[in-house]
């Protein structure tokens, strides 16, 4: 008697946990796809923009399809039209920008994991310090270093350039990269190091042969934290460098706001989608890497 | 000349102090543990001794030549790490040759060492693999070979079985008994396991607090330690610690447990100094397995004790008695039934006894 009325009450709960799933996973699915609609949103009307003509967009409202696959916009992005004064385009600021990011990511990398390694593997009096006082580079806001390194890069001649912009990039990158580095390094057990002197190598064979090797996944990690943040850097290029010397994105602001004429929308949009390509290049290639390094040191194995 | 000779030598991280004016010898050829608990500053004096340390006080000979400052690569050693330290990123073949190459010898050599070294430790076949395709027991094995082919005069291992699960760690422990068996090379050894230190070790020297406690065979070691600390650590279970006072009468010596009248006569005991003894505070320390339920020699002493505990760990069991309130530890073969909550006839082998002074806790 009992046992039948248990197992009836059993039923009849197995009925109300699977309507009770049932529900919860559409719920899941919904808030998911306005989130992901959320974000979808923007990009979707960048690239409709991008491919219509101006009548189009006058006439039709951001969510109308475009009549067919014209880049006409892009050309003029890229390359301008072609008359004298007054054009801005982007491709010379987009080669201003690759010259200044691929260096700066590749010294601020290089010296950054020089730094992780001597934090954690060549320990001396005051390492800590040095580690604390390189951690407050992460905290101190741009807009504080503004003056004195408008100041600095004036004393060294280097103001209104590509190189100066590599500076100030490299040294601002440095407490960021030092820290990734260091914190992969610290998960690194120190008898390898050990077993190198043992073997005879040195302070920098044991750099170059053994951690760097093993270190791709911070490396890939490192690149793209400072890629992203230099190439979308708009401050540092605004202030540092006008004209010529400009980054891409400070010539996206220019392009964009300083048209005297009728706004351009499509090209505006074409232009800001050519700006974050790269970005999402780096992603695209390296974001495998990214998660994966990450996560490495938190979890043994 | 001794192989390895270690003067006075102390060393310490800010206050802390690690290592208190150690001395230490080796002759060639033989196998010296270092025994202690974690924090006892026994892998800080491996790794001074491979020159991975600097030393604050004393120094370090090898082969009669001062090493203290010399670097590692220049000391002629070569170290086995605990948790192998292969470069991740080199093959087999890389990571045994790094060391030769790094020391510039001819590529004939090093050909003719990586084969004989690998063919001895059966990792021939593994040559092209990188240390992530390898099993444990595989990259102990590689660990030990970038060892061997430098030929060094001096081994360190640093816990090199503590990361093996229980089954490979006996089998690597014999693996190098036989390698040191067929090469004769001197060996300095690092771990916390007495059995270890035992089964491999030709002396073994006790570690703890940063100071050697003693530094002796095998069979002395547990035969007869030099202080508590000694007794205590080696044998599982460790030995039995009885307080209680001696009596000295005419020419008989007697132990009497605190709360008892029974005199257990211990004449045949081999004092340091017999002067002094009477009334003298002491440990009577006896071992479990030396604690027996049948009489087997005419010099055992029998006793009745109560049994409180009984723990069968499958081949013997460990049963605990109570001796005026201290517990006494003996063990047996488990076939034999002994009830708890009674009084049992225990025999003590007084033949294995050692005797502490209960103040300095040193033997006497």
């Amino acid at each position: 008697m009992q046992g039948s009325l248990q197992s009836s009450s059993y039923k009849q709960l197995e009925q109300k946990s699977k309507y009770t799933n049932i529900f919860l996973r559409w719920f899941l699915y919904f808030v998911l796809i306005l989130f992901a609609s959320y974000f979808i949103f923007p990009l979707y009307v960048m690239i409709v923009t991008s491919l219509k003509t101006m009548e189009e967009i006058r006439q039709g409202t951001l969510l109308t399809w475009p009549s067919g696959l014209n880049f006409d916009s892009w050309a003029v992005a890229w390359g301008g039209r072609g008359y004298g004064a007054g054009d801005t385009y982007l491709k010379p600021y987009f080669w201003n920008s690759i010259k200044m990011v691929v260096p700066a990511v590749f010294f601020s990398t290089f010296i950054g994991a020089m730094a992780g390694y001597v934090l954690t593997k060549w320990r001396f009096k005051g390492d800590k310090w040095v580690f604390l006082f390189l951690l407050f580079g992460c905290f101190i806001p741009y807009q504080a270093i503004l003056l004195p390194m408008a100041r600095t890069l004036g004393v060294l001649g280097i103001s209104n350039s590509v190189i100066g912009l590599v500076l100030v990039h490299t040294v601002y990158g440095i407490p960021f990269t030092t820290l990734f580095f260091r914190n992969f390094y610290v998960s690194i057990p120190s008898e390898l190091v050990k077993a190198a002197r043992i073997d005879g190598a040195g302070f920098f064979k044991i750099f170059f042969k053994i951690l760097l090797p093993i270190s791709k996944p911070i490396i890939v990690v490192t690149v793209i934290w400072q890629f992203t943040q230099i190439w979308n850097d708009f401050l540092f290029g605004s202030t540092f460098s006008f004209g010529e010397a400009a980054p891409i994105q400070v010539a996206l602001n220019n392009m964009v706001l300083s048209s005297t004429s009728v706004k351009e929308y499509n090209v505006d949009m074409a232009s800001a989608i050519i700006a974050g390509i790269p970005t999402l290049i780096v992603y695209v290639l390296a974001g495998k890497y990214f998660i994966r390094g990450l996560t490495s040191g938190a979890v043994k194995g | 000349m001794k192989t390895l000779k270690i003067e006075e030598l102390s060393k310490n991280f800010g206050a802390t102090e690690v290592l208190r004016k150690i001395n230490l010898e080796i002759d060639e050829g033989n196998f010296l543990v270092l025994l202690g608990p974690s924090g006892c500053g026994k892998s800080t004096l491996l790794n001074i001794i491979a020159g991975l340390e600097t030393i604050n006080e004393g120094n370090v000979y090898i082969d009669d030549y001062n090493v203290s400052k010399v670097e590692p690569k220049d000391r002629n050693i070569a170290m086995v790490f605990q948790s192998y330290a292969l470069y991740p990123s080199m093959n087999v073949r890389e990571n045994m040759i790094f060391g030769l190459k790094q020391a510039k010898v001819s590529k004939e050599k090093i050909e003719e060492q990586l084969g004989k070294v690998s063919k001895f430790l059966q990792v021939d076949a593994l040559l092209e693999r990188k240390p992530s395709q390898l099993s444990g027991g595989q990259r102990q094995r590689v660990a030990i070979g970038r060892a061997l082919v430098r030929e060094p005069r001096i081994f360190l291992f640093d816990e090199p079985l503590s990361n093996l699960d229980a089954k490979l760690r006996v089998e690597m422990r014999r693996e190098i008994k036989k390698l040191h068996q067929q090469l004769k090379t001197t060996v300095v050894y690092v771990t916390h396991d007495q059995t270890e230190a035992m089964s491999l070790g030709t002396n073994i020297a006790i570690m703890n607090h940063g100071v050697i406690q003693q530094n002796d065979t095998p069979e002395n070691i547990y035969n007869k330690p030099s202080n508590t600390f000694v007794a205590d650590f080696i044998g599982s279970p460790s030995m039995n610690l009885i307080k209680g006072n001696l009596k000295q009468s005419s020419d008989k010596i007697s132990f009497v447990v605190n709360g008892s009248n029974l005199e257990i006569p211990i004449n045949g005991y081999d004092f340091k100094e017999k002067s002094n003894l009477n009334n003298k505070e002491v440990f009577f320390g006896i071992r479990p397995e030396h604690i027996f339920f049948k009489k087997s020699n005419d010099t055992d002493f029998e006793i009745t004790l109560r049994a409180d505990l009984s723990e069968y760990i499958g081949h013997e069991q460990i049963m605990t008695f109570n001796y005026e309130n201290q517990e006494v530890l003996a063990k047996f073969p488990s076939t034999i039934k002994i009830e708890l909550s009674k009084d049992t006839k225990l025999y003590f082998d007084l033949t294995q006894l050692s005797l502490f002074d209960a103040k300095t806790e040193e033997r006497i």
